[in-house]
């Protein structure tokens, strides 16, 4: 019997189109836009000017604060300007403008294909360059990696858990990665492991990606204290907490984090970009995408610089098809829909999926009846048509009571609601209000 | 009459006696003295209970009026300079002359004038989707159309046109409670000050981006082009974040940058018509 978590959880078509796409090079295009906040966090501080020369790989915007993330220059070229750009919200962010010429990379980045499976440095050594590197949780959620390995005093680690889950339908840029780069991550994990000072980790991986589970578990003999775990398929399994529960059956308590009971969990598309940071010396400026779409021509995996705009990718899957309806930054469940595709790729950006029209619009908002679809869904034990109410009606209070704030935003509510209720995008409004006023009410 | 009837009928008289005796002392010892004039005031007042006054309801209201020295930074929106009076009376106090206020929205692009780049599916809710994204248009300052407004409107003097996707104000059932301001997240309504006749003269646009991308947004955008600023006698015009505003109080409602506006974001509302010798460029767009 495989483990998987045992509260909610739902099952969405799967359609990984592109499962059998190996990892392609998107070339580079001619102008890329860097905004100077990919992370959670304090945006970077740009030191670069107009007119200035950069190579591939230089740091263009530097870390501000603890909880923050450097920004590198994925291609060599002049500076254009630093304006502001609309990044998928539609809202203004600072970006960095560069016209590539050529691709000149830095002088320290180790280019071989060689692979360094020797780890050198100290524990200290690989979080201060994770910093340096910009290496955020590729997972989606884009939180500063060296923020994660720092382990407060008091606290204790005692296991690394490896996220190579991927629930999200449609997205199989982590799956090919694990395929097509496997030593590598398993590299990446022993690097975490060292940073941690812990001598075990779990990789966990669903049940659908047969081929990664077998590919990595024969890899994985090579390295000591790393164990690979076939999960049951169920969504949302890659969210911290649930694979936490589903692994080694730790439950996180609400509003704490997986510090709290022994763990970290890191993406495998991060332990790659720590592999890369760590051992070829080659900063975060480049991740694989998933374009994909039922529509779609020649959907596939591809590694992108950040800042190529989402146009570009779209050309190189064979162009829009007529028919669609919605695009998709990130999974179908989690994701958002985008107004523009001139947006750039950027460290969070782990697909772009392209809904034709039939499928893309949402139905008539029917009312309530009560059939409790979405408490057995909730993976977090809530009750989502009630915080939906409240936050309707702006009963914020109650909903902080109600503890709103514990939701992942994963979807499944109003996945399965049969009345097609907006049941996340009112949880959505109702977490952010009540975080605001715990911010509020933290200042006083 | 059967004893049994008449030892009832005594021992529950006895009985009321008694309660009525303890009651009644209960109630002098525990009495809560309230000003009479509390109940007079609030019978005046117009008992909508908007919250258009800052308190919780039309007794509060009543309660901080008696309880006031003055009547400065009081006042009842919905019953205007009569109730105030009436109450100021009650009270034996003046009541100081406050401009009756009416709301306006300061937003004007209509589809045909601010296109439509995306398409909102999600809940009609305007704070939903202001924190979602720009909204279907690509003007981050703009109205958002999804009614939030009208739905905190108690008085009906808001309702959706459908042909320009924008709320409208009805003027006369108008009391500017305030309460469409608090529950616009784009803080797109302003109390005016109320003129003759109901007469306007503002600028109905909020974006404060550089002139080139608000206009690419939306054709009737205020551009910060200083031309009002220039052309207005009585100094009633500051421009502050590329954006024009209209001091109401100032304004004498000369309608001369009205004609100066090169993008028409200033607009004039019920007027009499311009004599032909002034060439009208564009209808104003009713908003």
């Amino acid at each position: 019997m495989l483990k998987t978590f045992p509260l909610g959880g739902i099952h969405p078509p799967e359609n990984k189109l592109t499962a059998n796409m190996v990892i392609g090079y998107l070339p580079i295009p001619e102008n890329v836009t860097i905004p100077v906040s990919q992370h959670i966090g304090a945006p970077a501080t740009t030191i670069v000017n107009k007119g200035d020369y950069v190579k591939t790989g230089q740091v263009i915007a530097s870390i501000k604060g603890f909880v923050s993330s450097n920004i590198h220059s994925s291609v060599s070229g002049k500076v254009n300007k630093i304006d502001t750009i609309i990044d998928t919200t539609g809202y203004k962010q600072e970006a960095v403008f560069i016209d590539v010429e050529g691709d000149e990379w830095i002088e320290t980045i180790d280019r071989s294909s060689e692979i360094v499976t020797e780890i050198k440095l100290s524990s200290e050594k690989i979080i201060k360059r994770c910093l340096e590197s910009g290496i955020v949780g590729l997972g989606g959620a884009t939180f500063p990696s060296h923020v994660k390995l720092t382990v407060p005093a008091g606290k204790k680690i005692d296991l690394l858990i490896i996220n190579g889950v991927e629930c999200e339908p449609y997205l199989t840029s982590d799956h090919r990665l694990m395929l097509e780069r496997g030593e590598e991550i398993l590299i990446g994990v022993a690097i975490l492991m060292k940073a941690l000072k812990v001598d075990s980790a779990k990789v966990g991986i669903e049940n659908n990606k047969p081929d990664a589970i077998d590919h990595l578990t024969k890899l994985a003999t090579g390295f000591k204290g790393i164990t690979i775990h076939a999960l049951k398929v169920k969504y949302p399994q890659g969210a911290e907490k649930q694979l936490i529960k589903a692994l080694i059956n730790r439950e996180v308590p609400s509003g704490h984090l997986p510090l709290d009971v022994g763990a970290v969990v890191h993406n495998v598309g991060t332990a790659y970009a720590v592999y890369e940071a760590v051992q070829k010396n080659k900063p975060l400026f480049e991740r694989v995408v998933t374009i994909t779409g039922k529509s779609l021509a020649l959907p596939g995996n591809f590694f992108v610089r950040t800042g190529t705009p989402i146009r570009k990718l779209i050309e190189a899957a064979g162009g829009m098809p007529d028919d669609t309806g919605k695009i998709v930054n990130g999974g179908p469940m989690m994701g958002k829909a985008i107004n523009n595709i001139d947006i750039p790729v950027v460290k969070g950006t782990s697909g772009i999926i392209l809904f034709p029209h039939n499928e893309s619009e949402r139905s008539e908002i029917n009312p309530c009846i009560r059939c409790a679809k979405c408490i057995s869904a909730c993976a977090l034990n809530l009750e989502p048509f009630l915080l939906m109410t409240l936050s309707e009606k702006g009963l914020f209070e109650r909903a902080e009571k109600e503890r709103i704030t514990d939701c992942m935003e994963c979807g499944s509510c109003s996945y399965t609601c049969p009345a097609d209720r907006p049941l996340l995008d009112y949880i959505r409004l109702g977490k952010s209000t009540v975080i605001k006023m715990a911010r509020e009410r933290n200042m006083k | 009459m059967s004893p049994t009837i008449l030892i009832t009928i005594i021992s529950l008289s006895l009985l009321a006696l008694i309660s009525a005796v303890i009651l009644y002392f209960v109630a002098q010892k525990f009495k809560v003295h309230e000003d009479p004039r509390i109940d007079e005031i609030q019978a005046v007042l117009p008992a909508a209970n908007c919250g258009g006054c800052g308190f919780a309801g039309c007794r509060n209201f009543a309660e901080a009026l008696v309880n006031a020295d003055t009547f400065e930074g009081l006042n009842c929106p919905v019953g205007g300079a009569e109730v105030m009076d009436m109450a100021a009376k009650i009270l034996g106090k003046e009541a100081p002359v406050v401009d009756p206020l009416v709301a306006v929205l300061l937003c004007n692009g209509t589809p045909e004038y601010r296109p439509r780049t995306s398409k909102y599916d999600g809940a009609s809710d305007c704070r939903i989707s202001h924190n979602l994204y720009i909204g279907e248009t690509d003007c981050s300052y703009g109205c958002l159309g999804n009614d939030d407004c009208v739905r905190a409107c108690s008085f009906d003097a808001m309702y959706m046109d459908t042909a320009t996707e924008l709320p409208v104000i009805i003027d006369d059932k108008c009391v500017a409670c305030g309460a469409c301001m608090k529950a616009c997240p784009r803080n797109l309504i302003e109390l005016r000050k109320k003129a003759k006749k109901d007469r306007k003269i503002y600028v109905a646009c909020s974006n404060c981006d550089k002139g080139g991308p608000a206009r690419k947004a939306c054709k009737l955008a205020c551009i910060a082009c200083n031309k009002c600023f220039k052309v207005c006698e009585f100094g009633a015009i500051v421009i502050e974040n590329n954006l024009a505003y209209i001091d109401a109080k100032k304004c004498t409602f000369c309608r001369k940058c009205v004609t100066e506006c090169p993008t028409n974001s200033i607009i004039e509302l019920n007027f009499p018509p311009r004599k032909p010798k002034v060439e009208v460029q564009t209808e104003t767009v009713n908003g």
